[in-house]
């Protein structure tokens, strides 16, 4: 399979601290690619190095055999990659179908000159845009709120939403940065067949996820990173049982008893990530 | 258009109400004078064209000769000074809906917007003969010529400005601009083809040609000259640029726009090229400033730098508040409010104080009580997009959603309470 994303030496520096220290991996052509590691280990700033928010220090990334480093957000996405946040950054006054809409809007071409004169390409691409963006919101299972305004939806909802506006840029890659946080049992079940789904569709995902559960189960393959460094990749079970990942996990005093500890939930959560939006 | 009619009534069907707060079946959340507005079809050109006609001529019949003598039924305007209110209240116009792309739309605070509308102005003097005096125009050609680089000067401004200070954000943003009315002011005060402060006399006026000098018992052959004539020019270009704001608004260009305003990064991350699209929001509000700028140098034949005070701008932005942030009607009506409200208080009490306000020297005083008045009891504006409008009563209505009972659940939502029940069902099985 060839690679579709390729992060080659990735390094980030802010100032004295080093986020990314010579990050490699490939994702390959649908597949589900797990990055799992303790909180600051640099995940989310790997994610932004990937979609342009920062440009890395060293190394370079590509997709689909395209350096994409240095490329402004907007550009990275028109390419085909899109991510999720991992706090939610929904358009909260905009209803549900409308964020979707700014999502497929990325696909569309009607110019300012277009938009004022109302070509007919204005029209067909909005029309095209409802459709999409209706459709995405059935598949995430939403498509009932398509009305209310983005902050009214339930958390859950909330993180399927931004998914649907995110798969409405029509990407070859999506990001997902923590989709399950604050999830309960039973949306967290939905989610994973909603991003299992969305692998079928032929959409390769990067997942970056804390419940062990979700992301073992979901992903072909995982890679952990620590101190902004990939201390092992593979298959899920190859780096569970990984001494390298138990001790970044558990500390160095469980290193020695290799088997399933790292199966269970991780130690501490993102306190981040835990629900601030509403209590809905 | 079928297809278009079919997905309405899709969503019209099957999306049971949850919350009154949402209206039924709308899809965009935009301006709701235009829905009526939209309902007549293509008539409405033919209204538009029929408003344009009507409006100079209830202010003055008597540019219709059969009406000499005539006086205008709407209180106030007639004789020249209440033509030269209104005349000056659609120049306001123009220029609150151009402020509220930038300020309303796009989310950017500009105080400085008059400087777009001083570049207007400026660049039409430029371009006319003017006072007899050479060293104040660059070419002499007619007025009507200038229409085009006024607007042209004034978007490449908003361009120029734009680039560099739109990755500024909030307060910054705002300090900038505020530094570039300050900047553009006092060029034009220390410059010898301005006239510094003296400013530039004796502009010429807009020869529209033939056909407005027909009727007319007070205009030269041709030119604009009678304060009624301007709104032949006034109430088209307020027309186009609501046209243009509105159509806009509700496409992508708008929904960018939105999208900026409400969430940046977001914006950004769902590949809104928001640089571009902030510096294209600068650019369309600085068009119709241009216009404004062409129409106020023809109108005034002079032109200082004290014709665009600081004042102006804030003015400006408080019409927009006050008319509503983001909606298209408020704007115009904030505009009326901000200019024509206090000329026709200063009108009413003829030259009397009001509770010991001379309306002529503390209009302002009593704009900023209103303004303070607005902002209490219609925190939007007093025309809020639906938009905002959902947004404030959300904030203080009671909790909880009222559930519109006659709505059935539709089929879907049927199946996704099934599947709830069962994942509960498996998870206990666990």
């Amino acid at each position: 399979m060839a690679a579709l994303l390729k992060v080659d030496h990735v390094t980030m520096q802010f100032g004295g601290l080093r986020a990314l220290g010579d990050v490699n991996f490939e994702i390959n052509e649908g597949e589900i690619f797990g990055l799992i590691g303790p909180n600051g280990a640099g995940k989310t700033t790997l994610f932004n190095c990937v979609t342009g928010v920062y440009s890395p220090s060293e190394g370079q990334v590509d997709f689909s055999g395209q350096p994409i480093t240095g490329k402004r957000p907007d550009q990275i996405v028109s390419i085909g990659i899109c991510r999720t946040f991992q706090q939610i950054r929904l358009f909260p006054n905009m209803t549900a179908l409308e964020n979707v809409i700014v999502g497929a809007d990325a696909r569309h071409k009607t110019s300012i000159f277009g938009a004022i004169l109302r070509s007919p390409r204005r029209k067909r691409e909005e029309l095209e845009a409802e459709e999409t963006a209706l459709d995405l919101l059935d598949f995430c299972g939403i498509k009932r709120y398509a009305n209310d305004l983005g902050r009214n939806l339930s958390y859950g909802d909330q993180r399927r939403l931004e998914i649907a506006r995110a798969l409405a840029t029509k990407p070859k890659l999506v990001l997902l940065d923590e989709p399950a946080a604050g999830m309960n049992p039973v949306e967290k079940n939905g989610l994973r067949d909603l991003v299992r789904k969305i692998r079928d569709n032929g959409t390769t995902v990067l997942l970056i996820e804390h419940d062990m559960k979700v992301v073992m189960g979901l992903s072909d393959r995982v890679a952990v990173l620590d101190h902004g460094e990939v201390i092992a990749e593979g298959l899920p079970e190859q780096v569970q049982s990984n001494p390298k990942v138990i001790e970044a996990y558990l500390g160095s005093g469980a290193g020695g008893t290799a088997g399933g500890p790292a199966t269970g939930e991780p130690p501490t959560d993102d306190p981040i990530a835990a629900p601030t939006q509403g209590e809905k | 258009m079928a297809k278009e009619r079919d997905l309405r009534s899709y969503m019209n069907n099957n999306y049971p109400k949850t919350s009154e707060r949402v209206p039924d079946g709308v899809v965009k959340v935009g301006d709701p004078l235009f829905k009526g507005w939209q309902a007549i079809g293509y008539g409405r050109y033919l209204v538009g064209a029929l408003i344009m006609l009507a409006i100079p001529i209830l202010i003055d019949p008597e540019i219709i000769p059969a009406l000499e003598g005539v006086d205008s039924p709407i209180p106030f305007i007639q004789g020249g000074f209440g033509i030269r209110v209104l005349v000056v209240t659609g120049i306001w116009i123009l220029l609150a809906l151009g402020l509220s792309v930038v300020v309303g739309m796009a989310g950017l605070l500009d105080l400085g917007y008059v400087a777009f509308f001083m570049l207007g102005a400026y660049t039409t003097a430029f371009m006319t003969p003017s006072g007899g005096a050479d060293q104040f125009h660059i070419v002499e050609w007619p007025n009507v010529a200038a229409l085009p680089f006024a607007v042209l000067v004034c978007v490449l401004a908003g361009i120029a400005l734009g680039i560099p200070t739109l990755r500024l954000r909030g307060d910054y943003l705002a300090i900038v601009t505020l530094g570039f009315h300050e900047i553009v002011r006092q060029t034009a005060n220390n410059l010898t083809i301005t006239n510094g402060s003296r400013g530039i006399p004796g502009i010429e006026r807009p020869d529209v040609g033939l056909p407005l000098s027909l009727g007319g018992v007070n205009t030269e052959f041709g030119v604009l000259s009678s304060h009624t004539y301007w709104m032949f020019l006034l109430v088209p270009a307020i027309i186009l640029a609501v046209i243009m704001i509105r159509h806009l608004e509700d496409s992508r260009v708008g929904r960018y726009w939105t999208a900026i305003r409400e969430d940046e990064v977001a914006a950004s991350a769902m590949g809104v090229p928001v640089v571009k699209m902030k510096v294209l929001a600068f650019a369309i509000g600085a068009s119709t400033s241009g216009v404004a700028g062409w129409i106020f140098a023809g109108y005034a034949t002079f032109i200082s730098p004290n014709n665009f005070p600081l004042l102006y701008s804030i003015l400006i932005l408080a019409a927009v508040v006050i008319g509503g942030l983001g909606s298209i009607s408020g704007a115009v009506l904030g505009a009326i409010l901000v200019t024509g409200l206090p000329e026709v208080v200063r009108e009413a009490s003829g030259g009397q104080t009001i509770f010991g306000f001379d309306p002529e020297t503390g209009r302002i005083a009593i704009f900023g009580f209103l303004l303070v008045v607005v902002m209490i009891f219609r925190p939007g504006g007093l025309l809020a997009p639906r938009r905002r409008r959902i947004e404030l009563s959300e904030a203080s209505a009671a909790e909880g959603v009222i559930i519109d009972e006659s709505a059935q659940p539709s089929k879907d939502e049927l199946e996704y309470a099934a599947s709830i029940h069962e994942d509960a069902q498996r998870k206990e099985g666990d």
